[in-house]
């Protein structure tokens, strides 16, 4: 079988300039001086990786590991230093939840606009209103403005956005850690219900319990190495053996 | 390569109701919470036009012999606005647009093109001003008129082409946007929108100003739509060259340009 999204040797550099040179005056004055070095920051080193259709992948990995970096050359917001993403099939990103909404507006307008950052049409959006409103659990606040609402408040309305359709991948970047434990129930069983519909998961989460429950397969990163990847029994007992060793 | 051009477009399509949204947000945002709404759309230029005719009206040797002075700066102040208002938010669209950019894939063109929309969206609306200010005064209204998309389509994609170009160079450079506001001020002067170029040879002395002013794309576009709305003649062809020859080169150089530098953007924002 044709792997879904196919990671190729991937590295992906940032230039860690120690001061970020905004203007021309100051960029030609580090020039003149010397000073004009960046430190160059591997945040992914030669990562390749498989994921196969219908696979509910985790990501885990201490902070700074890459997991997110690696998550956003997937989505394609960033290009890769060096090496190939192949994706075949559409992506609905959850990364930070809320990318796309514009605080001044209302839940409403919040919806369309976020809809069509994802693609979709006003029609299908339309069609998937009371969905998306039910899935929430807002009706009550939807003239008003998102600014006014708390952030589990606006977690629950993208996560309803972004999982009304059926992507063929699903890219979560915990998520699930917001909301009330009752909300986060919900996401896990809608997130089932994609699967079953043959979406492919990808999440990160640093909750390991979560990760042994939900996904079939683990990759564990460290510090933008791919450093174990493979079932997740496997994968999570020596990850949880290298956390106690420390 | 023809391929490649096909999937541009397809991806295009896909997103058009994001600009069609953004353009809306852009439109409620602004109008929300002002008593007049919409209605500042029309009642800006117009009272624009007031303080200029008010200043310069009075200052015959601006004013030259200009019949319908009115229309006359109207027109030239409707293009100019057009022309500022989509570059230099054109400008800074990719830089205000980067907390959606670091999270979800878009074509990052987008937002330089939905800020030249929106700003043509408010040109379009001050067009009512400008039948306003025709239907007061007098001045004759020339079936023409219909003939302006030509100077405004090519000037769409004129500022278009600056705006990408822009945009791209000011996710590196900030500098640029400050800059660009004292430029589009010089460039303003050299418009010919409150004076006629002819009449300005001769209070210039030696220096030849009018050839100056012929080498601003904006005074072409300008001058195109005076043809059509207040003089009701065909445009030359000349003028119809210089329009459509410098949207093609801006907008070329901006895609160029902006395509060299879009996969660098989410590392500098």
């Amino acid at each position: 079988m044709e792997p879904i999204i196919k990671v190729d040797n991937v590295s992906m550099c940032f230039n860690l300039s120690t001061e970020k040179h905004e203007s021309l005056k100051e960029y030609f004055l580090a020039l003149v001086q010397g000073r004009l070095h960046y430190d160059e920051f591997y945040a992914l080193k030669n990562v390749s990786l498989d994921i196969m259709p219908g696979d509910f992948y985790g990501l885990v990995g201490l902070n700074g590991s890459g997991k997110s970096t690696l998550l956003k050359t997937i989505a394609g917001v960033y290009k890769p230093t060096t090496g190939k993403v192949t994706v075949n099939g559409t992506i609905a990103p959850l990364i930070e939840l809320g990318a796309g909404f514009d605080m001044d507006l209302t839940a409403r307008e919040n919806i369309y606009l976020n809809g069509t950052v994802l693609g979709y049409s006003p029609k299908y959006i339309d069609e998937k209103f009371d969905e998306i409103v039910d899935f929430s659990e807002l009706c009550n606040f939807l003239d008003v403005p998102l600014k006014n609402y708390s952030s589990g408040m606006v977690a629950r309305i993208a996560f309803a956005i972004a999982t009304i359709t059926k992507p063929d991948i699903l890219i979560a970047d915990e998520i699930l850690s917001v909301g009330d434990f009752l909300f986060q129930q919900k996401c896990e069983q809608r997130m089932h219900e994609l699967m079953s519909g043959g979406t492919t998961v990808i999440l990160v989460s640093h909750s390991i319990d979560q990760v042994e429950r939900m996904c079939n397969k683990v990759a564990w990163l460290s510090h933008g190495d791919l450093k174990m990847n493979g079932d997740t029994a496997t994968v999570c007992a020596a990850y949880k053996q290298a956390q106690r060793e420390g | 390569m023809l391929a490649k051009i096909k999937l541009y477009l397809q991806d295009f399509w896909r997103y058009r109701y994001l600009l069609q949204n953004l353009v809306g947000r852009d439109f409620k945002l602004k109008y929300r919470r002002s008593v007049l709404g919409v209605l500042w759309s029309v009642l800006n230029p117009l009272l624009m036009c007031l303080v200029y005719w008010a200043v310069f009206s009075s200052l015959p040797g601006f004013r030259g012999n200009i019949p319908n002075f009115a229309v006359y700066l109207l027109c030239g102040q409707l293009m100019f606005n057009f022309f500022s208002d989509a570059t230099s938010s054109g400008m800074s669209s990719v830089l205000s647009a980067a907390p959606l950019l670091k999270k979800v894939y878009i074509p990052k063109y987008i937002f330089p093109m939905e800020k030249c929309c929106f700003s043509m969206v408010n040109t379009c609306f001050s067009f009512v001003a400008l039948l306003l200010v025709i239907l007061f005064t007098g001045s004759p209204l020339h079936f023409t008129i219909v003939l302006a998309v030509y100077p405004l389509a090519t000037m769409f994609l004129f500022s278009f082409g600056i705006a990408l170009a822009l945009s791209a160079f000011t996710v590196f450079f900030r500098d640029i946007m400050h800059m660009w506001g004292i430029f589009t001020t010089a460039l303003m002067y050299f418009s010919a929108i409150f004076y006629d170029p002819a009449a300005m040879t001769s209070m210039t002395g030696g220096f030849n100003l009018q050839s100056l002013i012929h080498l601003n794309p904006v005074y072409w576009y300008i001058t195109g739509f005076r043809q059509c709305v207040l003089y009701g003649e065909l445009m030359s062809p000349t003028m119809l060259v210089v329009c459509g020859g410098c949207a093609l080169v801006s907008l070329t150089v901006g895609m160029i340009i902006f395509k060299k530098t879009q996969d660098k953007f989410v590392l500098h924002i």
